[in-house]
């Protein structure tokens, strides 16, 4: 099988080594159109009989970052999963190199939600169950990451931070229902419901735009980090040695 | 300009939310860019310390 000879770190490393300046490229290119797109080519107001003002323009940052960290959290514990079912020592790397960019995007989503709440619905924060459930999901990136290196042999860290990965998967749909429920008045309170549909396109398409860059944003770290892990753990090898040698 | 950075009397709240956003994305590079040098760093003097080993 091709697809398991980049599985192995001695092939990925140098692989990723390639890929990341296009990611970092794709990253500037994405967060540069989108930023100019979303304050300079959309209106001051968003939604049609009671308007949101020009704090909405928070959304070009809080939806990428929300999308992200649900999106990298499934990531997360797919890796997880392929490591425990193959153990394969490169998937358990890549999710423990997803975990801090995802909390990162979980964190950033949690405080640009907040001071979005501030001058639209007059609070930073309310028990609302889509903040709730997102600040929960925060926590089990927290949760996964400080179970991951609290146990001393990598190995064992990765199996058992893994299966915290796997069950909180359980997050992931709560997110998503909390605002997509088909009945509203099951839905959140507070939080709007997603509205992709009726988004006057200029926005829609600097949020989009947006999101592509974060997506290459977290491709390019993560990758980075997932190297640097590989050699740590793997820098005993033959191949870590010229690679060593090369890169000085 | 100005109209860009008040945005509308709420350009604490709209650039707050990026500020922060920069900060953090920016503190995550810089924290990969020192992980990885510790790295090399480590593996190289442990290269050094092996070959002064061989020569004895």
């Amino acid at each position: 099988m091709k697809l398991f000879r980049f599985s192995s770190p001695a092939t990925f490393y140098p692989l990723a080594g390639k890929l990341i300046p296009f990611f970092w490229v794709l990253t500037a290119l994405c967060l540069a159109i989108g930023l100019y797109w979303g304050f300079m080519e959309t209106p001051d107001r968003l939604g049609g009989s009671n308007p949101q003002k020009e704090y909405y323009r928070i959304i070009f940052i809080h939806v990428p970052a929300a999308w992200l960290s649900m999106w990298l959290y499934l990531m997360l514990a797919v890796w997880s999963a392929i490591g425990l079912v193959f153990n394969t020592r490169l998937s358990f790397m890549l999710a423990r190199a997803t975990a801090p960019t995802g909390a990162i995007f979980t964190f950033i989503a949690l405080f640009t939600g907040a001071v979005w709440g501030k001058p639209s619905w007059g609070t930073w924060w309310d028990w609302d169950p889509r903040l709730t459930s997102e600040l929960i999901l925060f926590f089990l990136y927290v949760g996964y990451l400080a179970l991951n290196s609290a146990i001393d042999d990598p190995r064992r860290g990765d199996k058992a931070s893994a299966l915290l990965a796997i069950v909180g998967l359980v997050m992931l749909p709560i997110i998503f229902w909390s605002i997509n429920c088909p009945d509203p008045n099951q839905c959140a309170a507070l939080h709007q419901r997603s509205s992709l549909s009726q988004m006057e396109g200029n926005i829609l398409f600097s949020m989009l735009i947006m999101t592509l860059g974060l997506w290459m944003y977290s491709f390019a770290t993560i990758l980075t980090r997932v190297r640097s892990t590989i050699l740590a753990r793997e820098g005993d090898t033959s191949w870590a040695k010229e690679i060593l040698e090369k890169e000085q | 300009m100005s109209d860009i950075l008040s945005q509308g009397g709420y350009g604490a709240y709209v650039w707050g939310a990026y500020g922060l956003t920069l900060i953090l994305l920016v503190a995550e590079v810089w924290q990969l860019r020192r992980q990885r040098r510790t790295i090399f760093a480590r593996l190289s003097r442990m290269v050094r310390l092996r070959a002064r080993g061989d020569q004895k």
